[in-house]
Formats: structure tokens, C-alpha cells, sequence
């Protein structure tokens, strides 16, 4: 059996021309609509991700220090993380490790909870209330498993976006860092056990919009889904083996008659 | 794993046969099946692969329509990851390609008819509609044509028929529009060419011989330094934009100089703001940057350009004008614009370059004028910008460097558009950067096949192959060849349009076959002829129909109604029209022009047929890049219902209306008679071959070629095609639509634009097997500037030619004469009279040297430069629609309009396009937020934008990108505007095309409309 090989794409921000070629390539491929925007004052549109946007170009005009202009473009969308919160909370597994470790989701299996919504750190699923499903960037998958790149990688113009063997791109975004110097940093592979989608960023990750700074798996989803649910289960089956074992013993209790105290047994975990 | 762009999706290996899942060693049991996903990636791996071309901007990516082979029809669309340019990707406009197809619901499917007075479509067929359209155009032709002009001369036109359209359709099609309209005898004739590069043709074939951008997309990665001026690259050209981040990762500096910061900007090493319509005063100083600290290269200078010529001594230039102004006309007389000549009728040079009126010092003196601090008040860039930019630009006058200019309708859309371009030759030619890899004028175009349709001539002043229109005085064929087949009596001037003959007579013959004969002077008294000195471009025409002259009205492919000028009075004189013929593939403003908001519908009589044309991936032919690669689309799925290509529907119309004229007789009929139009396939539908092998050229009888250099004779049969322009006769043996595409067709009948080699010797990015570029083949132009007299390369790392021993090696050599100091060598600009590059334009309109003038409507009261405040020579029009209100209060900013990625010219095909309307979905302006926060507008906020022509609404976005100048010492904001919205789509809110606020002004030379520059002010709504 050959090893399953562990890519990243790597969306280096310095060649990115916002032309929204990802952003409609993505709609074009995944069959997703374009709805009804309004013009706020910007050229981002739509605002924000939604159920039918699983990728969006933020713009964001910026002064440095020395009060000179810059327009900065990060292309938003599913960081794949290794240790991907969504994945931790998902109740019915729609959402899921593939073998070429991003991060699937099957709509078929999502039954609306939005618990992924609430525990992404990066703030990616979006829920559609009429499919009541929720949707996200998939890393077109099947197009990965077909020796394809995903249709946002082949439609950036000037190479922004590339993808390849994880360990080759994250070389490629250090050794690009170096060479634009600065504040230029690699952003993605240190958080939530490093991401499948890592980003060359011109400045510090708190001068862009929407881009947290120290993303983590949220603690409360570390608490239930690491610590809380093992020891729940842990308890669980305690429960059922103590009542064997009680069964066992002692045959089965037959209620008291009426009027007489009984002493009610707790049970543990969830 | 090999993630590459190619995967199966590609032409030449198997279609369908993917790369088998477990090759990849991926286990893809159905744990995770996507139902929804594998059916797409499945349906997608086992449909028909056809290829095409984008029928955007004119970089010509190549893209791969996915067919069901069930149903026939397309289910996906992405780029095409063998083409050379854009290697797989695609901007948001090629990949949302697929919402053009069938699949989206507003696509146009019947014939729809609105009758007089009617306020909505009317479902027809065309059989309804072709005779009506044919009996229509035959009773306005008869009724209004006019066979002898006030003079008295033949000039066999119908002023009262228009026509506009089209640069989207493909190049069979183009040819038949132009022939079809010639032989209607129309000509107020033009298309979307006028309103974008008209004075890119103007300018480069004045300084260089050929009309068009020098270099290519691919070849921009070859460049040392990249000026973006005049254009906003990564936004309109953004796969051209590729080209320049490969430069840069190269090492390449990139410099912007533009009103806004835009996307552009972003990516380039540093932006330099100026003044909307100052071109010419930033490339005047970098001429005289350059002329004073002898940047330029001397070598290049002496021995390919015509610097050392000298200019007679009647001519002059004083206070901003040149000798033989006519103040009255607002013309020049040209007679002094003329060199010296020897006795032998060669002109007069100083290989000094010291002679006082040599060309060399004349433009140094003109030049010298363009002071740091001048430059700097009009611009209102500061000096140490200049200087920064000219130091870097001029440091390619070395032979080891290139320097390329990329611009775009920055430049041409301004009373000054040739002159913008011209400096900006001046300054290519002074620093040897044309003719090389890296170098050039790379002029963008803006429609996918603009080139072509430029090329074939749906302009009022050219025939296919930039002929020239004949002038009424100009009563025979012969007298029309003297006038326009240059003469040189230098030896070492290949003077290539001395060939004039041979491709004008093949034209006609092209046209009227049989029936043109020497004896009737192959049919050119059919021709239409223009009053000589007159013009009849898009705003004249718009101006006639004004007035009510003109009554019936073609647009194809076009939306006239926001995208020329003056809105106001273009759709007032739409309201005047007897009928309107339009072809598209939406509906748009200009065609339902009678139900626009404010308009009396039922009070408007014009007959108004929308046919339903073919989108491009629906029909085969060729369209030609701005590289002039000619490059030839598949066709993937028949168009929706009724729909048929353009090409076939003029076929269609016009043979209605021969077949009227037939039964009929009628006014002047022999041009619609003896028009040879046969160009229907066996099926009768449209052959887009037999027209491409029409244009191509063939022999009409049995032709000896005689190879004087090689000592060959060829025997060509009759029927056969010609291989190359080089074949052409004078005599009526060839028939041949273009000559330009001669040599597109092999003698054995290969179709070259078919073709997708993939090889590049020279590693430059040539790809000399890939597509056919005009003129045969031949890639980057003037390439004999690339080596020295001995036919050495300059540059050994980037050899584009090189002679070795007895011939070139490397591009199709820009003539195949030896180099210019062997024997039978000639200059390399063989297209010129006089075989060299010109810096003096003896042919401008408005003067010999780029002078800068002032916008028709600007801030100043004064020109600092001279007396002269605006353009001497440009048109004025007097209608009562147009008012001209400058440097008043009233209207304070400077205002600049433009297009966005997301949306393409009047978004006539984007608005109705959901995943482009949706990522810009409403008009806007972008204001500084200097002037934002003194007129309390807030971002998001909508505000009225006036002129003095009129007003429209938009959103404000008040932007930090955007700061005020500093001109002549007073203040003067810059805003800016697209101009992709209208009111029909998505009709959602108020905001309407932004052409209501444009003067109907244009370029003095093209009458390329000033968009660029003009005033208005802004208010909160």
C-alpha cells in the first residue's frame, strides 16, 4: 500500500490581484448560486462566507506606519485543520477526516445542529436554514483524488494559490518569507497542529480583518469532546457493568412496598 | 502525488480516461461518497471535451467546455491547462463562463419583435422576421441613398442606415459584417474599436508602420522594467497581469502610474498618482529625462529610427501650435511637415544628430519644455516621483535591458488618445526597446476579437487589412492607388505597402468575384465613398441620428445605450430610428431603449427586432488576441432554440435582401447584386471555414508564383489557397478578404489557427506552433531591431533573432532580408514609407510631437504649457446636448471612468450573470476620503453624480486610495466611476448608465471618445 500523501495549498497573499477568479471558480464547479448583494462601499461581496460562498476575497485598505497605502486581499475560506474543532464536535460525522487529511463534509449526513459553526475557530461553516445543512470549502476533494487542483488553485492568474506535497509548500512559504523580509510570516502551520491551508501574509496576522491570531481548538470543545465525553462513556459503561455485575448478585430488585424510604443510586457522567 | 493543472482535462490525451484512483494510491471506498460531488466530477470525466477561447478581454485564455453526451449540452467550464497564456487559469469573468451558456435562464432564445408604439417583445421566428428586416432595410437604403454628393461625385452611399458592432463576434463573422455593410453602401459604420484602441492604431502605425500591440501577453515575463500606464491591469487584463508577476519573480521592476491605487497597484512595486488626461506631460518630461542624461541607445537611434532626417524649414512650432494651423477648420495644413530630400528623393540626414532642425534636436527642443517643475504642476505628481519613475524606466536604453509599456483606454480614451501613445513610442524608440523580447508597446485590448474586427475593418475609415476607405475625389481605382501606395526611393526601404495593389484588388475581387473586372476597375466605383475630410465614427453617427437623419439602425453585439457617450443624446436619437436590427445573446438597454425610465413609449415608432444570436462556445471560428495570435474555437453545443451565430444571420439578411433587389430592381443595385456570397455550409447553416478560407486568400485561376530571390516557379491551381500575402496579385487572379490573415490557411489547406504546438525553441514564450499569429506567423514585430547592422543579437540572453550565415534563426524575421549593412539588407520597419521608426508623425491630426493640451472639460482656465488650452484640432460637436462646462464651480472634480474584473464594458453580458453581479452588484464612486468627509458623504451612502450633460446615482465608496492634487497650486480631486451598470438589469434600483454624465468629445486623429477625463460634481442623493 503506497503512503497517502499529505498535501497543503498555500495561498501566498503578496500575488494575490483579487480578481475573484477562486471565488466565482468555486461557485462555477461546486455548483453553488450567486444571490443578491448590495454595494456597502467596498468591493467584498459578498460580505462574509455564506452556505453558497465557501471562499471570499477580503479587501482591507491599510496605512503602515509610514502612512503609506496598501490594499491587502486574503482569500478566506476552510483552513483544514489537523486537529479541526468542526470535526470534534460534528454528532453524525458528516464532517470528517479524508484520507488526504483535509477536512470533508458530507451534507447528506449534517443534520443542522451548527455545533461546527460555533467551534470554529476561524469562523468558516455557514448554515443554510431552508437545506438546513451547514457548507463549507472541501478542498474539492474529488477533484484532489482525480490528480486534479482544486478549481480555485487552477484559476488564480498569478500563482497565489498553488498546492502540493505539505512538507514542499510549507518550505515554499518560509523561503518566500524570507525573501520579502519585513513583517512577512507564515501563517497556519503552527495553530490547531498545523493546517492544510497555510498563508503567506505580508504583515502580522492582527493587521488583517477576520483573521484570528492565536486560533485554537475552543477549550469548551477541548473539555466535552477530549476530557468530558472519554470519562462520560467511561461512566456509562461503568454504569451498565455495575448493573450486571448487581443483576448478577443481587437478581433483580423488585420495587418496595408503598411508603418505604429508598435509597436512589446517582448516575455518573453525562 | 503530481497535483498539476493538467489532470485529465486536456486535449491530447484520452479524453475521459482519467488517471485511475488507485494509482494514486488513494483508498476511495464509498465510506465518504458525496452523491452530489462524484456525480459532478464523474459526469464531468465522462463527457466530450471541446475547446474555446474566452470571449473576454482579449488575452485569449484558453478554456474546455465539459458536453453531456446525453443530453448535448455543457455542464462544466474551466481553463484549458495546455494553452500557453494562461496555462489552466482563469479571472472571475473566464470562470464564470459557464452562467453565458444555455444554463442561464436570461439567455435570449426567440426572435422578438416590438412594434411601433409597443411597450413589450413579441415572440416571432425568423421567418417572420427576415423579410420584414430585408423589406425595411431595401425601402430606407432606396429611399435615402445618395449616388452623387453635393460636388457632384460619385460617392454611392446611404447616410440614413448605421451600424455598430461587433469586437464579441468571431472574425468570419466580422468579415461578413464589413463586406455586407460596404455593399449597402453604409457608412456611418463602427463598432466598439472606436470608443477603445482606435488611437492605438492610429499612433503605433504612425511611429512604427503597423497598427497594433508590438509584442505579446507571454512575452511580457521577458521584461527588466514593466510601466503600467494608461491601464489597470490587473483588473482588466488580470491573465496579462500573469505575464508581469512572472517578470517580477524574475527580478522585474513594476512601476503603476495611475489616477486611482487600484488592484493594480497592489502588486507592483510602487504606484504613482497623477492627474487624470496629464499623459502627455509625465512622458514628455521622461523624453527629455532621457534626451538630456543620454539615456538613449545611440546605436539604435542613428541606424532604426528616423532621428537624423531633416525637416524642412518652413515648418515650425510656436506657443502650442505648428505650422499651417487653420484656427477656422480647427485643422492643420500638413505641407510643411516634411523632411529635406537629396536629389536621388532620399530624405536628408545628420548621423551627427546635430543639425538645428534635424528630427533628433527638433523633439529635444519640443521636449525641453517639459520642465520638472511644469511637469509636476500639471500632473500634480511630485518631482521626486518623476524622477524616480524615469530613472528606473530609462535604465533599459541599454542593449543588455528591455523596458516594456503596457496601457490600455487609460491612454486612448482622451482628446489626446494618439498623442498619448505617440510620446510613449517616443520614448520606446529612444531607448531601443522596440523589436525585442521584453520590449515593446504591449497596446491591451479590450474585447476578445476587437483585433480582429479591427483587422477586418467594421470601422468607417479602413478596409479589411487597414486599407483606406476611398474619398469621393478619389473617382478611379487609380487614382486611389497613387494616393495610398507609398513611394521610396531608397533602396534599403523594403516600403511594404508599396504591395498596396495586390491587396486592394484582391480585396474587391474577394468581394465581387467574377463580376469585378479590369474593366470596371474590379467594382470600386461600388464602394461607398466618405466625403473627403469628413467623418462618420460613433459619436457623428450618434450626432446624425440626433438629429433624425438616420432611420434605421444595426447594433450587433453592443450596448450603445450605456457604452457611448452623452447617454442623453445617444438615447434620443435611438427614439428617432424607423427600425432597429439587434443581435445578442441578452437583452440589454439599447434594445429595449423605448421602455427606459422617463422615455414616452408609446410614442416611439421604431420597429425594434432583437434576434437571438449564438453564444461564442456555441459556434466554431476564429477570434484574434490583442498578441494578434488568431486563434480558432471549437464548437461545443448548438445555441438554445432559435438561436444561430451572427455570421449566419447576416448571411441570412443579406439574402433576403439581394433576393428583393432580384425580383425588385431598386436603387443602385449592382454592389448587393454582384456581392459573392456564398458562405453557407451544405446544411445551410453558417460555414465559418468557407469565409476563413475567403479572408485567407485564394487563387481564382491557375497562378505561376515566381521566387525572383530563390529562383523558384510555383504552379498554384485555381481553387487552391493562397500561402502567404506574399502570393497576391494586382491583376484579379487572387481573391483575398484580409490580407493581414493571408498565410492563416496553408496551400494544402491546413488550418494554422487550428494549431496547438506547444513548442518554444527560443524559450522566450514564443510558441510559434501554437495558433497563427498575423502577419504570417510572425510574433513579436520589428524584431530586426533585435540584433545589429550585422544581424547580431543585442541581447545574447534573449535572442529573438539572430542571423546565422545565410539566414535567421529564432521568430519569423520582420521581412526576410538579410540584416541592414549586408547586401540587399533593409531597415526594419518595413511597413514605413521610409523603413524607419518615426518619432515625427507627419500623418497626426494635431501635430508631428505629443503636445500636451488640456481635457475638453478639465479644472484649468489655462494650459501652463501654451495658449492653447485644449486639443487645436479635435471635433467639436454642437448639439444642444452638448454642453462643455470647465474649471467652474459647478462641477469641481475631475472625474475618471473605467471598468472592474467582475464586470466587461456596459455589463451587458455580466450584469445578467449572478456570480459576477453578485461580487459587484450595484453602481458606485470612488471618492477620496478628503473629499468624502468635506462633503459629509459617508461609505455605502448613495450619492448624485452630475455634469453638465446630466446626472446619475451611485453608491459612494470612500476610499483612502484616492487623494487630491495639487494642480497649479489649487486642489483638485479625482473620482472615478465603472460604467458596467444600466437600468435594465437587475432594475433593482435607480442607478443608470454612467455615460449620461460623458461630453460626446473625442481623440482629434480616431474620434476615440474622452471618457478618461471630464468634470462632474457629487452630492448626497
Amino acid at each position: 500500500m503506497s503512503t497517502k500523501p499529505e498535501l497543503v495549498k498555500l495561498i501566498d497573499t503578496t500575488l494575490c490581484t483579487a480578481c475573484r477568479g477562486c471565488q466565482v471558480a468555486c461557485k462555477q464547479w461546486n455548483e453553488m448560486p450567486g444571490l443578491r448583494t448590495k454595494q456597502t462601499g467596498t468591493y467584498q461581496n459578498p460580505p462574509d462566507l455564506q452556505w453558497n460562498t465557501w471562499t471570499l476575497i477580503r479587501f482591507q485598505e491599510y496605512l503602515d506606519e509610514n502612512k503609506k497605502i496598501h490594499w491587502l486581499f486574503r482569500k478566506d475560506g476552510c483552513m483544514h485543520c489537523t486537529d479541526a474543532a468542526c470535526v470534534k464536535v460534528c454528532p453524525s460525522g458528516a464532517l470528517h477526516y479524508t484520507p488526504l487529511k483535509t477536512v470533508g463534509l458530507d451534507r447528506n449526513k449534517c443534520i443542522g445542529c451548527k455545533e461546527c459553526v460555533a467551534a470554529c475557530p476561524f469562523h468558516i461553516p455557514r448554515y443554510n436554514a431552508s437545506t438546513d445543512k451547514v457548507y463549507k470549502c472541501d478542498l474539492c476533494y474529488t477533484r484532489l483524488t482525480e490528480g486534479l487542483p482544486p478549481a480555485c488553485v487552477k484559476s488564480c492568474p498569478t500563482g497565489a494559490l498553488t498546492i502540493g506535497e505539505k512538507n514542499k509548500m510549507i518550505k515554499k512559504a518560509y523561503a518566500r518569507v524570507k525573501q520579502l523580509g519585513g513583517d512577512a510570516n507564515v501563517y497556519g502551520d503552527k495553530f490547531v497542529d498545523g493546517t492544510h491551508v497555510i498563508y503567506v501574509l505580508q504583515y502580522k496576522p492582527e493587521v488583517y480583518d477576520e483573521l484570528p491570531v492565536k486560533p485554537s481548538v475552543p477549550l469548551s470543545v477541548v473539555i466535552w469532546k477530549d476530557l468530558l465525553k472519554p470519562l462520560s462513556l467511561l461512566g456509562a459503561g461503568g454504569v451498565v457493568a455495575g448493573s450486571f455485575v448487581h443483576y448478577m448478585l443481587h437478581g433483580p430488585k423488585a420495587p418496595p412496598p408503598e411508603g418505604t424510604n429508598e435509597a436512589g443510586k446517582t448516575e455518573g457522567g453525562e | 502525488m503530481q497535483i498539476t493543472r493538467r489532470g485529465f482535462l486536456t486535449m491530447t490525451g484520452a479524453v475521459g480516461g482519467g488517471v485511475a484512483l488507485s494509482t494514486l494510491g488513494i483508498n476511495l471506498n464509498p465510506v465518504r461518497a458525496y452523491a452530489e460531488e462524484l456525480d459532478k466530477m464523474q459526469r464531468v470525466k465522462i463527457a466530450k471535451q471541446t475547446t474555446t477561447t474566452c470571449c473576454y478581454c482579449s488575452c485569449g485564455c484558453g478554456l474546455i467546455c465539459s458536453v453531456d453526451k446525453g443530453t448535448g449540452k455543457i455542464i462544466n467550464i474551466e481553463g484549458d491547462a495546455d494553452h500557453p497564456i494562461n496555462e489552466g487559469a482563469l479571472c472571475a469573468k473566464g470562470s464564470g463562463f459557464f452562467q453565458m451558456t444555455e444554463a442561464n435562464e436570461h439567455r435570449l432564445r426567440k426572435v422578438l419583435y416590438r412594434g411601433p408604439g409597443g411597450d413589450k417583445w413579441e415572440e416571432k421566428d425568423w421567418e417572420w422576421a427576415l423579410p420584414r428586416m430585408a423589406r425595411l432595410i431595401k425601402d430606407t437604403r432606396d429611399k435615402n441613398f445618395i449616388k452623387h454628393n453635393a460636388k457632384g461625385e460619385l460617392v454611392n452611399r446611404c447616410e440614413a442606415i448605421g451600424h455598430y458592432g461587433s469586437s464579441n463576434v468571431d472574425n468570419e463573422e466580422c468579415w461578413l459584417i464589413t463586406t455586407m455593410a460596404r455593399a449597402l453602401g453604409i457608412v456611418y459604420m463602427d463598432h466598439q474599436a472606436r470608443v477603445c484602441h482606435s488611437p492605438s492604431v492610429g499612433a503605433l502605425a504612425e511611429s512604427f508602420g503597423r497598427g497594433s500591440m508590438t509584442n505579446h501577453y507571454i512575452d511580457m515575463q521577458n521584461a527588466d522594467v514593466i510601466l503600467i500606464m494608461g491601464s489597470n491591469m490587473a483588473e482588466n487584463h488580470p491573465m496579462g497581469f500573469r505575464w508581469v508577476t512572472k517578470a517580477q519573480e524574475r527580478g522585474a521592476k513594476v512601476i503603476h502610474v495611475d489616477p486611482r491605487f487600484t488592484r493594480t497597484s497592489a502588486r507592483c512595486d510602487f504606484h504613482v498618482p497623477l492627474r487624470s488626461g496629464t499623459d502627455i506631460a509625465f512622458l514628455g518630461g521622461m523624453i527629455s529625462y532621457i534626451i538630456e542624461n543620454q539615456k538613449y541607445f545611440k546605436e539604435y537611434v542613428l541606424n532604426y529610427t528616423h532621428a537624423s532626417f531633416i525637416v524642412d524649414e518652413s515648418f515650425y512650432f510656436k506657443d502650442g501650435l505648428y505650422s499651417g494651423y487653420d484656427a477656422g477648420k480647427r485643422k492643420y495644413n500638413k505641407d510643411t511637415w516634411v523632411y529635406e530630400y537629396e536629389a536621388n528623393g532620399i530624405p536628408r540626414r545628420d548621423m551627427t544628430l546635430a543639425h538645428p532642425r534635424c528630427v533628433f534636436q527638433l523633439m529635444r527642443a519640443h521636449y525641453s519644455r517639459y520642465t520638472l517643475d511644469k511637469v509636476s504642476s500639471i500632473t500634480g505628481v511630485s518631482k521626486e516621483n518623476l524622477l524616480k519613475v524615469y530613472e528606473i524606466y530609462s535604465s533599459t536604453g541599454v542593449p543588455g535591458k528591455a523596458g516594456t509599456e503596457c496601457y490600455a483606454l487609460g491612454w486612448t480614451q482622451h482628446t489626446v488618445g494618439v498623442e498619448n501613445i505617440r510620446a510613449m513610442t517616443l520614448v520606446q524608440m529612444l531607448l531601443g526597446n522596440v523589436g525585442i523580447a521584453g520590449g515593446g508597446i504591449n497596446a491591451m485590448r479590450g474585447e476578445p476579437n476587437v483585433q480582429g474586427s479591427t483587422d477586418h475593418a467594421i470601422l468607417y475609415h479602413i478596409l479589411p487589412g487597414y486599407l483606406k476607405t476611398p474619398s469621393a475625389s478619389l473617382d478611379t481605382l487609380e487614382k486611389y492607388l497613387t494616393k495610398y501606395t507609398p513611394v521610396s526611393h531608397d533602396p534599403k526601404s523594403a516600403n511594404y505597402y508599396s504591395n498596396y495593389p495586390k491587396f486592394m484588388v484582391s480585396l474587391l475581387k474577394s468581394w465581387f468575384d467574377a463580376k469585378a473586372t479590369k474593366e470596371n476597375d474590379f467594382g470600386y466605383s461600388w464602394l461607398p465613398k466618405m466625403d473627403d475630410g469628413k467623418h462618420y465614427s460613433t459619436m457623428h453617427m450618434f450626432d446624425k441620428m440626433y438629429e433624425g437623419k438616420i432611420k434605421g439602425f444595426f447594433c450587433i453585439g453592443a450596448d450603445n445605450a450605456v457604452s457611448s457617450p452623452n447617454t442623453g443624446k445617444v438615447r434620443k436619437g435611438l427614439e428617432k430610428l424607423d427600425w432597429l436590427i439587434g443581435e445578442n445573446i441578452f437583452d440589454n438597454e439599447t434594445y429595449q431603449f423605448w421602455q427606459a425610465p422617463g422615455v414616452d413609449t408609446k410614442n416611439i415608432k421604431t420597429e425594434v427586432f432583437l434576434l437571438p444570436a449564438s453564444a461564442s462556445m456555441e459556434k466554431e471560428g476564429s477570434i484574434s488576441n490583442s498578441g494578434r495570435w488568431v486563434q480558432w474555437k471549437q464548437k461545443a453545443c448548438d445555441g438554445p432554440d432559435q438561436c444561430i451565430p451572427v455570421g449566419e444571420i447576416e448571411i441570412k439578411i443579406m439574402q433576403a435582401v439581394k433576393d428583393l433587389y432580384a425580383r425588385e430592381g431598386g436603387v443602385q443595385p449592382e454592389p448587393i447584386l454582384n456581392l459573392y456570397w456564398d458562405y453557407l455550409d451544405k446544411d445551410g447553416h453558417f460555414s465559418a471555414t468557407k469565409t476563413a478560407q475567403r479572408i485567407n486568400g485564394v487563387f481564382l485561376e491557375d497562378t505561376v508564383i515566381e521566387d525572383k530571390t530563390k529562383g523558384t516557379q510555383t504552379l498554384y491551381k485555381k481553387g487552391q489557397l493562397v500561402p502567404g500575402f506574399g502570393n497576391l496579385q494586382a491583376d484579379g487572379k487572387t481573391a483575398c478578404g484580409n490580407w493581414c490573415y493571408s498565410g492563416s490557411y496553408t496551400a494544402d489547406g491546413i488550418n494554422k489557427m487550428m494549431s496547438r504546438g506547444k513548442e518554444d525553441p527560443t524559450g522566450l514564450g514564443l510558441f510559434p506552433n501554437w495558433a497563427f499569429a498575423w502577419p504570417v506567423g510572425r510574433r513579436i514585430l520589428y524584431n530586426r531591431c533585435s540584433v545589429d547592422l550585422n544581424g547580431k543579437p543585442y541581447n545574447p540572453k534573449r535572442k529573438l533573432l539572430e542571423w546565422k550565415g545565410d539566414k535567421w534563426v529564432g521568430d519569423v524575421p520582420d521581412g526576410p532580408w538579410p540584416p541592414q549593412a549586408l547586401e540587399g539588407g533593409k531597415y526594419p520597419f518595413i511597413m514605413q514609407r521610409d523603413g524607419l521608426g518615426a518619432f515625427f508623425g507627419q500623418g497626426m491630426a494635431d501635430g508631428p510631437f505629443p503636445e500636451h493640451y488640456e481635457p475638453l472639460e478639465g479644472p484649468l482656465t489655462r494650459n501652463p504649457m501654451s495658449s492653447q488650452l485644449i486639443n487645436p484640432a479635435i471635433e467639436i460637436f454642437s448639439s444642444d446636448r452638448d454642453k462643455i462646462e470647465r474649471a467652474s464651480e459647478k462641477f469641481p472634480y475631475v472625474i475618471t471612468t473605467y471598468s472592474c474584473t467582475e464586470h466587461w464594458c456596459s455589463g451587458a453580458l455580466t450584469r445578467w450573470q449572478s456570480w459576477l453581479l453578485e461580487a459587484q452588484p450595484e453602481q458606485y464612486i470612488e471618492i477620496g476620503d478628503v473629499l468624502a468627509k468635506e462633503k459629509g458623504i459617508k461609505n455605502g451612502a448613495r450619492v448624485k453624480v452630475s455634469s453638465v450633460r446630466g446626472s446619475v446615482t451611485a453608491v459612494a465608496m470612500v476610499t483612502q486610495r484616492l487623494k487630491p492634487f495639487i494642480i497649479e497650486g489649487k486642489t483638485v480631486h479625482q473620482v472615478g466611476m465603472p460604467f458596467n451598470y444600466g437600468w435594465l438589469f437587475p432594475g433593482d434600483n435607480k442607478d443608470d448608465s454612467t455615460n449620461f454624465l460623458t461630453p460626446t468629445v473625442g481623440c482629434a486623429n480616431t474620434f476615440c471618445p474622452e471618457y478618461k477625463a471630464f468634470m462632474v460634481n457629487v452630492e448626497k442623493a
